[in-house]
């Protein structure tokens, strides 16, 4: 077994255990807070499964950006599905057989590698263009985008400009799964690939990226209009009225 | 035009973004409040020797206890969608008006001390220390919001801008750097029971004083009763009500209502303050306790009924809060809240706002209202932030927009709304909310009112509206200050009820 995977077999088992447990952690953190009040931005639906769905809303169809900001939102939108394919795509790499309607999307999936850059570059052009969203920028937002680029960019050069042997990568992630180590090709562009998303995995619960488990947990989202009719009331608020 | 001491904006001709102007607004600043009025709500009297320790304590309680703060904190993705929707960006152009912005004030110092990156790199994440520099910024900016949600309806994940400004408000009064205006207000509705600090007998003489001025004018005697044991009604509304102009021909207009009905009601010498500033401090306790006289009074008289008067931040405490702080509602299961409840009639909403009441009135054909009575008016409806973002009448979503908008028309033949992009959920705050109705800040207050101005203008220009209807006391007050600011008539403002009071027809007259 080569050094090089050795190194990147514990370099995906470290950055897997700091993804969950760190989510894991941070979600633990939201739902364990409460939310001591009734805070809907209204008009709010005044049922709880309406409430539901407006939250769902706000992930698939990005509906407070929409009202917002078009540009923003068509970026946004543009990378979010582009990357949601890509990730669904790339399942084919850790299932086998591989699943059928995986099969199927793999050819919107190889080209969602290009929607997704594009994405990207329409929401960085933003941040160094518009004054008032480069003022908000730190550097950490910026690496951010340069980090998900590079994903993007160092994928798509192995789909189609420099080949890897792919069913080697595949029988490497088989075998991290099932705690059987396989020899990992030593091709640069997929060493690349694999350090920034092992880079990606361990950031996510301790970056901006948090947005993706905290747009359920927004109460001004998340919460039903129906305070005269259901009293909230949080535990440590409750004491108060003892 | 009034005179200032700053430049009034002007109106932009298209709806452009200002350029940013760094520190633009940095010197207006609210008076801190001195010893007695922080120890009145028993916080430090002057900034304690320890604040730095201490902010980062109450910060991480408040993380523990508000989940909006903990994820709100987290969450943003600097997306800058909500950069050009704060009305006091708009006016002032100073970045740190920008709601993002805003917000990364308690968010650089939140990574600092919370979080592994900003600790290890916080030149990298935007993370800073808590500096006394830092915390002046804190005093200065978090007093140049209104609290009024509009950054939160555009926010991909909701952020609520108010949140965390109500959160710094917390921190900074418990290290003693607390805000005169608010504090003060605070201090007299605890002491006294109104915000104006309005002792019982000076209300019971200002209310007679109102029933003969409207004999006077009506012929009819129409009452206000005072303390009333065993009224059906208990009627809570805004103290600026009784004493203010335009908001004291409201507060005749809701007399007149009771009267066509018929209604038992009565006002509360106790219980005489429908607003509650605990809300512009964020701290669930102040709130709780200013609204607690409400329940004592409540109770005390053993009303089966709670209807309330114009009033925006009010009414969001009291819609969306006051279930939670003092079990005026229904579906409570704990003693405390089922004590009141019980006692309360579930065949109405409780708590009730007035507009509910008379709507309900003219859809069942109760009022006799003179429409002709207003024709020298042509009338817009301003939406009060805290009535359109964050609570509701009625039994549909956005009864908040068209209960009072039915209201007008049924009392006027020329409405008009404003631009779309300024009314309902998309409103702008009148400049003055959120406890920022104080002089010394009176800059931004005016430069804060510019889009509301912009939208009035256009429609006094295309339909000579020369009357802005509002259900909210600080937004009456705030416009009557800095309509002339603009070349309006201060008189242009006023309540949805004061229409009501000029159309309406007393039966007993005819
Ligand atoms: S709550 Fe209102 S005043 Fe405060 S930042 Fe948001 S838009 Fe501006
Ligand atoms: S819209 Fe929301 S996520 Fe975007 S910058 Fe503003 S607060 Fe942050």
């Amino acid at each position: 077994m080569s050094l090089l995977t050795i190194i990147y077999a514990g370099l995906f088992y470290a950055a897997t255990a700091m993804l969950v447990g760190g989510l894991a952690y941070k979600i633990y953190g939201y739902w364990k807070t409460p939310a001591p009040l009734k805070i809907p931005t209204t008009p709010a639906p005044i049922t709880p499964l309406g409430a539901k769905l407006r939250v769902w809303r706000e992930v698939l169809v990005f509906e407070s950006l929409f009202k917002s900001n078009k540009w923003i939102w068509l970026f946004g939108i543009l990378f979010h599905f582009a990357l949601a394919l890509v990730l669904l795509r790339h399942l084919r790499y850790f299932t086998n057989p591989v699943w059928e309607w995986v099969v199927l999307i793999q050819p919107f999936g190889k080209y969602a590698g290009f929607a997704m850059v594009a994405g990207l570059a329409g929401l960085w052009g933003r941040r160094l263009v518009v004054e008032r969203i480069r003022y908000i920028s730190t550097p950490s937002d910026h690496l951010m985008l340069l980090l998900l680029i590079g994903i993007g960019a160092s994928g798509l050069g192995m789909k189609f400009v420099a080949h890897t042997d792919i069913v080697d990568v595949k029988s490497f992630f088989l075998g991290l799964m099932h705690f059987n180590l396989q020899p990992l090709p030593a091709d640069p562009a997929l060493l690349v690939h694999l350090a920034l998303v092992a880079t990606l995995m361990v950031i996510f619960p301790m970056s901006k990226l948090l947005h993706a488990p905290g747009v359920f947990f927004s109460p001004t989202r998340n919460q039903a209009d129906n305070p005269r009719e259901q009293r909230h009331l949080a535990p440590w608020a409750a004491e108060l009225d003892k | 035009m009034a005179k200032a001491e700053f430049e009034v904006p002007s109106y932009r001709k298209l709806p452009t973004i200002p350029a940013l102007k760094e520190g633009a607004t940095a010197h207006v600043k609210p008076y801190v409040a001195d010893a007695a009025v922080q120890d009145a709500l028993g916080y430090p009297g002057e900034l304690v020797e320890d604040w730095h320790d201490k902010a980062i304590g109450r910060m991480g309680e408040l993380l523990d206890k508000y989940r909006s703060l903990r994820v709100y904190l987290d969450a943003c993705v600097h997306c800058g969608a909500c950069t050009d929707k704060c009305h006091y960006f708009l006016g002032s152009a100073d970045p740190k008006n920008m709601p993002v912005a805003r917000q990364e004030l308690m968010r650089k110092v939140y990574r600092r001390y919370f979080t592994l990156p900003g600790k290890l790199f916080p030149g990298l994440v935007g993370a800073a220390d808590l500096t006394k520099d830092v915390l002046d910024d804190w005093f200065t900016y978090f007093h140049q919001c209104s609290e009024c949600r509009r950054c939160s309806v555009f926010c991909p994940y909701g952020i609520d801008t108010a949140e965390i400004t109500m959160a710094a408000r917390e921190i900074l009064n418990t290290v003693g750097y607390g805000m005169k205006y608010t504090n003060q207000i605070l201090g007299k509705v605890l002491k006294i029971g109104n915000n104006l600090g309005l002792p019982g007998p000076a209300l019971e003489d200002t209310l007679q004083g109102l029933e003969e001025d409207i004999e006077m004018d009506t012929g009819v005697a129409v009452k206000m009763p005072l303390d009333v044991q065993g009224a059906e009604i208990l009627f809570v509304t805004p103290s600026a009500d009784f004493f203010s102009e335009p908001h004291v021909e409201s507060l005749i207009g809701y007399a007149k209502v009771f009267h066509a009905a018929g209604a038992s009601w009565t006002l509360s010498t106790h219980a005489s303050e429908a607003g509650n500033f605990g809300l512009f401090n964020g701290s669930y306790e102040q709130m709780r306790k200013v609204a607690m006289r409400i329940r004592e009074a409540a109770l005390e008289l053993g009303v089966k009924r709670i209807v309330v008067g114009e009033c925006g931040h009010a009414w969001r405490v009291i819609y969306s809060m006051w279930n939670t702080l003092i079990g005026v509602g229904a579906g409570g299961t704990d003693p405390f809240a089922i004590e009141l409840q019980k006692q309360l009639d579930p065949r109405f909403k409780q708590p009730m706002h007035i507009c509910e009441y008379t709507h309900d009135l003219i859809q069942r054909g109760v009022l006799k209202l003179d429409k002709s009575a207003n024709d020298h008016r042509v009338v817009t409806f301003h939406d009060s932030c805290n009535v359109a973002r964050a609570s509701r009448m009625g039994d549909v979503p956005g009864g908040q927009f068209t209960i009072p908008r039915d209201i007008v028309k049924a009392t006027c033949n020329n409405f008009v709304d404003m631009d779309q992009d300024t009314i309902h959920e998309k409103t702008f705050c009148c400049g003055g909310g959120g406890g920022v109705l104080t002089d010394e800040v009176l800059e931004i207050r005016v430069k804060g009112a510019l889009p509301r101005m912009e939208a009035l203008n256009k429609v006094v220009e295309n339909n000579k509206v020369n009357f802005m209807a509002t259900i909210c006391a600080i937004c009456k007050a705030q416009f009557t200050k800095v309509l002339p600011f603009y070349g309006f008539d201060m008189g242009m403002v006023g309540g949805v009820h004061q229409l009501v009071s000029d159309a309406i027809v007393l039966g007993d007259k005819e």
